[in-house]
């Protein structure tokens, strides 16, 4: 495969503006599928979760499913959009052997969902408190069935030409699928790729919470596809290229930055980018030619004659709108205002999965500084040690609390605190239990510290010589001896005071 | 008395099962005996089902032992057309590409016939997909008409019509799109009924165009025709175009047959150029026949009705290129090249271009284009316009009137092989039956005479949506008043198979 010219980042988006625009797949979680009863489940043996409708057989009929317009709606006041109160499926119609009718039925110029936006909020060392809010368009959201999944084996692409036999399972075909195009996001400049980025993170973790999905991109339940074109200036828009198979977060951004640089080189050299799809590879993270769209494959729309119109009642609307949970963006902005944080400390929380945590962790007690710093510090570094995710840590958010609560008592000190947390992890009980089956406690008694003290003295007169002299940095060594002596239970502070007062000069 | 089984109704043939004079496997193996007889000659059925037929007779014999309840046409026979699936006998829709397809669901009214002990004698042939008006688009050869067998039996639901008019079956069933129930319906002297759209389920009806197709009833009377109307109609929820209103009451207004103070319309548009003589001498004596009964008739204009025709032959091919698409060898019926070598889209390809008939693909084509890009609005678009003209056309009407007629087709059948090389002349078949597919109102085709040429007249009787009980008290008081005229049912003056 031959790789394509780029021109290195920085200087593509000097001289060029990227436009982006993304369309994303996500298949709803409804029980059953969009047109008939069989179970809209992943995996299952290939062909098991079929019947006479999702097959397309002669004769069967779709039926549309309740569930799944109502979880288009639901999307859809989310993202502030406007609920058409009138609106028809229609056909697309074209061949290819996964899909059972040979057309799907979809949304064409009638998509239940138009004109709304999500908010996001991207890193940007030059803005205000290190982050800036990019208010991404959302032109529509429509509803469709999925189609069934191709295993093309042998020949070299992994796609149907070349491939010496293909293998098809409907399985699939007929889960309600929600497409939700984005208007084209201009003025992003370097941040393009981050805000791409950024936008899906967001959708997923908002689709997410309105329960509609459960958006593994692994498993294909959320899919990417990527538009990306680049202009001379802000006002004439560029050629856009379609990257499809985008199906990671961090691929969002690299098919981007990829696009940027490689358009880039492509107009450098005075050539023009062909309007085309192209296929993101995960391994080289590059994009190659695909199918071009110069000459647009013609579907041959029409409003699906075996399906009424929906017409979603207002008052039905209103319902949804009305057990709509709490979303994202008024979370985020909730909960910076609680814990006086900046939208980039914010992000860091959220970018680590801890906002639940953090805030179950205040919830038991805890301040919102001593919550964000054990589950950001302590805690992130054991989920990454182990490869884990933040919420699958074997301590509860009420553990973590209870932690900070006895360090604020002064019962623990930080030391102590992360042997806890550790003993904790491993499984040796409630952060009491630990303290108490391990005797761990600061140790606040002046005679036993003082006792400790002397011995230390006693036992390094060269340092106390040393520390008596005026050297008081010396006075380091004999610190840690104390702590190790009582095994880390002393305060620090205190122990080091204790030192310098019996080795005072005069 | 097998031969007399033969020519009872099914309304007879009910009674007398119920009445313990005869057996259900005896009706049954009387039109068995019938269809051994007849149809070498007919050709109205493409499988006949001589197993499975005399087992869902001895079952409803033996309910009636047990004294459980049964339906009001449990035991009498039917012919169903090859458009219904079927999981006991193959689904080809006259087609080669289905050639051999046994699905592996029944259709909703299959489903509904079989609930009400109606035993299904066989399927029956048909224009392929459905698409045709005299049966001789069938990839399995054309069925004949009873009256004279030089003739056609009209189509699509030729074979269904025909079975029933050579008292092969008492009840048919069939489908209509564009008259597909009607016009064979007349031209092989029956009656036949298109329901309001909606009214009867589509699930498991191979669709030709999804917006039009509406099953129905064919039979010798109209009381039979409203018999079976009752026991297939009603809401389907696989069905999502279907009706969620009970079934008017046909029944009822069979037997009412009165039209005293009804308001008929007679459609100037649809009773004039183009009309043999002999259909509309027959057609004008039924409209004074129908005044004589007491009803008030009154000249009702649809002008948009003249459009129908070319909106149609836009809406229904542009649905049936979708529809048909699914016909790709990936999954069932023929499958053509697959030599290991050639690819997907080759075989696809292949198998469609061996698999369909000259109409069928003329008819893709249609509306292939008729749906393109750049094309969609003056074409498809367009039609649909005029399609909501006429359904205006007939609200207006049927503000004036009660039920609208005319002839059901303007010429009585013709021969065999006359218009298969002429496309537009075998269209003009529908002219008069398309208006209320387009609307999705009911109509109602009854036998009013014989024209000169000594063949079957139809009259059309048209109602607003819902409103199906109407077609049928009228059409049960024209009846009523011709036979008792003519002294004998028009069918017995059938020569073709004497």
């Amino acid at each position: 495969m031959p790789t394509a010219a780029l021109m290195p980042f920085a200087d593509a988006v000097t001289r060029y503006e990227p436009l982006i625009g993304l369309e994303t797949h996500v298949e709803l979680g409804t029980v059953t599928k969009m047109f008939c009863g069989c179970p809209a489940r992943f995996g299952g043996d290939p062909n098991t979760l079929v019947c006479p409708v999702c097959l397309g057989l002669p004769g069967s009929l779709p039926v549309p499913n309740r569930a799944a317009i109502e979880y288009t709606i639901r999307i859809g006041l989310a993202l502030n959009c406007t609920i058409a109160d009138w609106c028809r499926f229609a056909r697309k119609n074209y061949f290819y052997p996964d899909m059972p009718k040979n057309f799907q039925i979809s949304q064409y110029d009638e998509p239940l969902c138009t004109g709304g936006w999500l908010d996001i909020w991207v890193d940007d060392p030059a803005a205000d408190g290190g982050s800036r809010p990019v208010r991404v368009g959302i032109e529509r959201v429509h509803l469709e069935e999925d189609t069934g999944k191709s295993l093309h084996v042998g020949g070299s692409t992994g796609r149907i030409h070349g491939a010496d036999y293909s293998l098809v399972d409907y399985n699939r075909a007929g889960i309600p699928l929600v497409e939700i195009v984005t208007k084209p996001v201009p003025g992003t400049g370097a941040l393009a790729p981050e805000v791409a980025r950024v936008y899906v993170t967001e959708l997923r973790d908002l689709l997410r919470a309105l329960a509609v999905s459960d958006v593994r991109m692994e498993e294909g339940s959320l899919r990417c596809d990527v538009n990306t074109s680049l202009a001379p200036d802000a006002v004439q828009w560029g050629t856009r290229t379609e990257t499809k198979n985008v199906n990671s977060l961090r691929s969002v951004e690299r098919a981007v930055r990829f696009e940027i640089q490689r358009q880039a080189a492509v107009l450098d050299a005075g050539h023009r980018v062909i309007l085309e799809t192209r296929h993101f590879h995960e391994d080289t993270g590059e994009t190659t030619a695909g199918r071009s769209k110069e000459e647009a494959q013609d579907y041959r729309y029409f409003p699906e004659p075996d399906l009424v119109p929906v017409a979603p009642s207002r008052e039905w609307v209103a319902q949804i709108r009305a057990a709509l949970p709490e979303l994202p963006a008024a979370r985020r902005a909730r909960l910076t205002a609680e814990w006086g944080l900046s939208h980039r400390e914010f992000s860091m929380i959220h970018n680590a999965g801890g906002v639940d945590l953090v805030e179950a962790t205040v919830a038991a007690g805890a301040a919102p500084a001593d919550a964000r710093k054990w589950w950001l510090g302590e805690l992130a570094r054991r989920a990454n040690e182990s490869g884990a995710e933040l919420a699958a840590l074997p301590i509860t958010p009420a553990q973590v609390a209870r932690v900070a609560a006895l360090v604020a008592a002064g019962t623990l000190n930080d030391q102590l605190a992360r042997q806890v947390i550790d003993a904790v992890l491993a499984g040796e009980g409630s952060p009491d239990d630990v303290v108490a089956a391990r005797g761990l406690a600061v140790v606040s008694d002046e005679g036993a510290l003082l006792a400790a003290v002397d011995e230390a003295i006693a036992a390094n007169p060269d340092v106390a010589a040393k520390v008596r002299g005026g050297k008081t940095a010396a006075a380091g060594a004999l610190v840690g001896a104390v702590m190790k002596a009582t095994r880390g239970q002393a305060d620090a502070a205190r122990v080091r005071q204790l030192i310098l007062d019996r080795l005072a000069p005069g | 008395m097998a031969g007399e089984l033969t020519m009872m109704t099914a309304a007879g043939l009910a009674a007398a099962m119920a009445a313990g004079e005869v057996s259900a496997l005896e009706v049954t193996d009387a039109h068995l005996a019938r269809i051994g007889d007849a149809d070498d000659r007919v050709r109205a059925f493409l499988h006949v089902a001589t197993e499975q037929a005399r087992q869902a007779a001895r079952a409803v014999d033996q309910r009636r032992a047990a004294g459980q309840p049964l339906g009001a046409l449990a035991g009498v026979p039917l012919a169903l057309k090859d458009v219904f699936t079927t999981t006991d006998m193959p689904t080809t829709c006259g087609s080669a590409i289905l050639d051999g397809w046994r699905p592996p669901y029944d259709a909703t009214i299959t489903r509904r016939l079989r609930a009400g002990g109606v035993v299904i004698l066989g399927k029956t042939n048909m224009d392929e997909f459905a698409m045709g008006s005299s049966t001789e688009n069938s990839a399995f050869g054309p069925s004949h008409n009873p009256w004279d067998l030089s003739r056609v039996p009209g189509g699509s639901s030729g074979g269904s019509a025909a079975a029933v008019a050579a008292f092969e079956a008492p009840l048919g069933i069939g489908t209509d799109t564009g008259g597909s129930i009607r016009q064979p319906a007349a031209v092989c002297g029956v009656v036949g009924v298109k329901p309001t759209y909606g009214g009867s389920s589509r699930y498991g009806v191979v669709a030709f165009a999804s917006s039009l197709d509406s099953p129905g009833p064919l039979a010798r009377t109209v009381l039979d025709a409203a018999l079976l109307h009752e026991v297939m109609s009603g809401h389907d929820p696989c069905d999502a175009t279907s009706v969620d209103a009970p079934v008017p009451p046909v029944v009822a207004a069979a037997r009412q047959a009165d039209v005293s103070g009804l308001r008929i319309g007679v459609v100037p548009e649809l009773s004039g150029e183009g009309c043999q003589p002999g259909v509309l001498a027959r057609f004008s004596e039924a409209v004074e026949l129908l005044e004589s009964l007491g009803a008030k008739v009154a000249e009702v204009s649809c002008p948009h009705f003249s459009y129908a025709l070319p909106a149609y032959y836009l809406i229904a091919p542009s649905e049936c290129s979708s529809n048909l698409a699914r016909f790709d060898a990936m999954r069932y019926g023929l499958r053509v090249g697959d030599d290991g070598t050639a690819s997907a889209e080759e075989v696809m390809s292949l198998t469609r271009a061996q698999g369909f008939g000259a109409e069928v693909k003329r008819r893709i084509m249609l509306g292939t284009y008729a749906l393109s890009s750049g094309y969609y609005d003056a074409y498809y678009g367009k039609a649909q316009q005029v399609r909501t003209l006429i359904i205006r056309d007939f609200e207006a009407a049927f503000e004036q009137v009660d039920v609208l007629v005319s002839p059901t087709t303007p010429t009585t059948a013709f021969p065999l092989g006359e218009r298969v090389d002429d496309p537009l002349a075998m269209y003009v078949a529908d002219l008069c039956t398309i208006p209320s597919d387009l609307a999705g109102n009911a109509a109602l085709s009854v036998p009013c005479g014989l024209a000169p040429d000594g063949l079957p007249v139809g009259l059309q009787i048209m109602a607003p949506v819902l409103a199906d009980d109407r077609i049928y008290r009228v059409g049960a008081a024209v009846e009523a008043a011709l036979d008792s005229r003519r002294g004998h049912r028009l069918l017995d003056q059938a020569k073709g198979l004497s």
